[in-house]
């Protein structure tokens, strides 16, 4: 609660200042060029034929859901262990682009399974363990929307809690054998190269568009702080 | 073992203003009763319900009603302000957690003491209580889970706003492995063709979550809730 020594956060947003719009202007432009890819440089594939397309912006969609978890999760162990709201900044702007991605994951995914296994939905390993985690996330917004400024810690273990109970599920789903598999005889390791270039290009698009989104929230959720930190110390000093 | 007495005295505490009022006890058993009539009757039968369904509407109606029962139990420590108190008190942060976590899973356990044979008496083609020993460890793993996990939530969302809704939105998310395991447990036992092998694997899942999570909440418990 020490905010004596504070500035107000426009003068040391500077970074961000231009590293978000550059970052923003690369994923426009990398969005641009895979779809380019995708439609009109990569083959058809063997089996799914035109519907394996969506396979390039729903993996990247996925690890960018991984990683927005892991940050979120990260951030909020160090945030209960030492308190310092600068982490607690980085977990809400990790829920928030996580419920993002996940739900793009999600979307893309049911589309998908309609395509390929004519289903919307599925109860295996890695869509329940997706919508699992999705629905720890969306908790964890719901708790910092609703739950006021003193839910910061609550909200912490809950992603902290939520992120340990997720590996239960792998044990406790069956294994589908039609799910794409990860690994060295996996999905991505046998693509042909053309296909390879637009998946890791798709991937890389993504991921600027994760750190913009993740650097302008967390600018956005340090000047929350700080507001409410500055009103917090005026009214004790007896100002406000 | 100081920290163990004093986790007994914060039990005993619980227990004994619960015994005075029975305010939880009745209204948790109740509404655990009402939910397996609204079950029941609500499920399309003609003339039975199938026999597979009785172990998800048994853990729904725990869920549901464990979670009235443990928001109540800790409402009533904010009443007063008696949860601050209980913190700044000598006894071990941990003490008071456990103490809290064993009262808790004591009242679960009630419930589902109350809904597990109801639910055998009127769903007669489900043999929920045909394996006593097999069900009742599952029904005290996954009261624990539960109570484990609840309190550590329950206490952390006394200091915040809408605290009674929150409730169940943060704490479900976190729960659904537990109840994913319990209900298959339950479902291996009480099919025409009980599969014990089956029954005891996702009774050791339940064994492992309750570890872990044991372990986390005393991690983070104090993290938690000190302001």
């Amino acid at each position: 609660m020490n905010s004596q020594n504070n500035q107000p956060t426009g003068a040391r947003g500077s970074t961000a200042s231009w590293l978000v719009p550059l970052l923003t202007l690369l994923a426009a432009v990398g969005f641009a060029s895979c779809v380019w890819m995708v439609f009109v440089v990569t083959p058809v594939a063997d089996v799914l034929f035109f519907n394996q397309k969506i396979f390039y912006f729903h993996v990247a969609n996925a690890f960018m859901l991984f990683l927005s978890v892991f940050v979120c999760g990260f951030a909020s162990v160090v945030f209960l262990k030492k308190r310092d709201g600068k982490w607690d900044d980085i977990a809400i702007a990790g829920a928030e682009v996580a419920v993002m991605f996940g739900l793009v994951v999600l979307i893309t995914g049911s589309i998908w399974a309609k395509a390929a296994w004519d289903v919307w939905w599925k109860w295996e390993k890695r869509l329940t363990m997706s919508l699992l985690l999705w629905l720890v996330l969306v908790a964890y917004v719901i708790v910092r929307r609703f739950a006021g400024a003193s839910a910061d810690r609550l909200a912490a273990g809950l992603a902290v809690f939520g992120c340990v109970g997720i590996p239960f599920i792998y044990f406790m789903v069956e294994k589908s054998d039609n799910h794409p598999q990860a690994g060295k005889e996996g999905v991505v390791a046998t693509l042909a190269t053309d296909m390879k270039l637009a998946f890791w290009g798709s991937v890389l698009t993504f991921f600027f568009w994760f750190v913009a989104l993740l650097i302008s929230r967390i600018h956005s959720a340090r000047a929350e702080r700080e507001v409410r930190e500055l009103r917090e110390s005026a009214m004790d000093a007896g100002v406000l | 073992m100081n920290t163990l007495r004093c986790a007994i005295t914060v039990l005993r505490k619980d227990l004994l203003v619960e015994l005075r009022s029975r305010e939880i006890i009745y209204t948790a058993i109740f509404f655990a009763a009402l939910l397996v009539v609204i079950f029941t009757v609500a499920l399309p039968r003609d003339g039975r319900v199938d026999d597979r369904m009785a172990p998800g509407m048994l853990w729904a109606t725990i869920a549901f009603a464990g979670t009235i029962g443990l928001g109540r139990a800790f409402d009533r420590e904010r009443e007063d302000d008696t949860m601050r108190a209980l913190l700044l008190s000598p006894a071990p942060r941990l003490a008071v957690f456990l103490g809290k976590a064993v009262a808790i899973t004591m009242l679960i356990l009630l419930v589902a003491a109350v809904a597990t044979p109801l639910f055998g008496l009127f769903l007669t083609s489900a043999r929920l209580l045909d394996h006593p020993l097999p069900l009742v460890v599952l029904l005290v793993l996954g009261a624990l889970g539960f109570g484990v996990v609840g309190s550590v939530f329950a206490a952390a969302l006394l200091r915040v706003r809408s605290r009674d809704v929150l409730l169940p939105i943060v704490l479900y998310p976190i729960l659904i492995p537990l109840f994913f395991a319990a209900t298959n447990a339950t479902l291996a036992l009480c099919v025409t063709d009980p599969n014990m092998a089956k029954a005891w694997y996702w009774i050791s899942l339940l064994a492992g979550y309750d570890g872990v999570f044991l372990v986390l909440s005393l991690w983070l418990f104090e993290s938690l809730v000190i302001e």
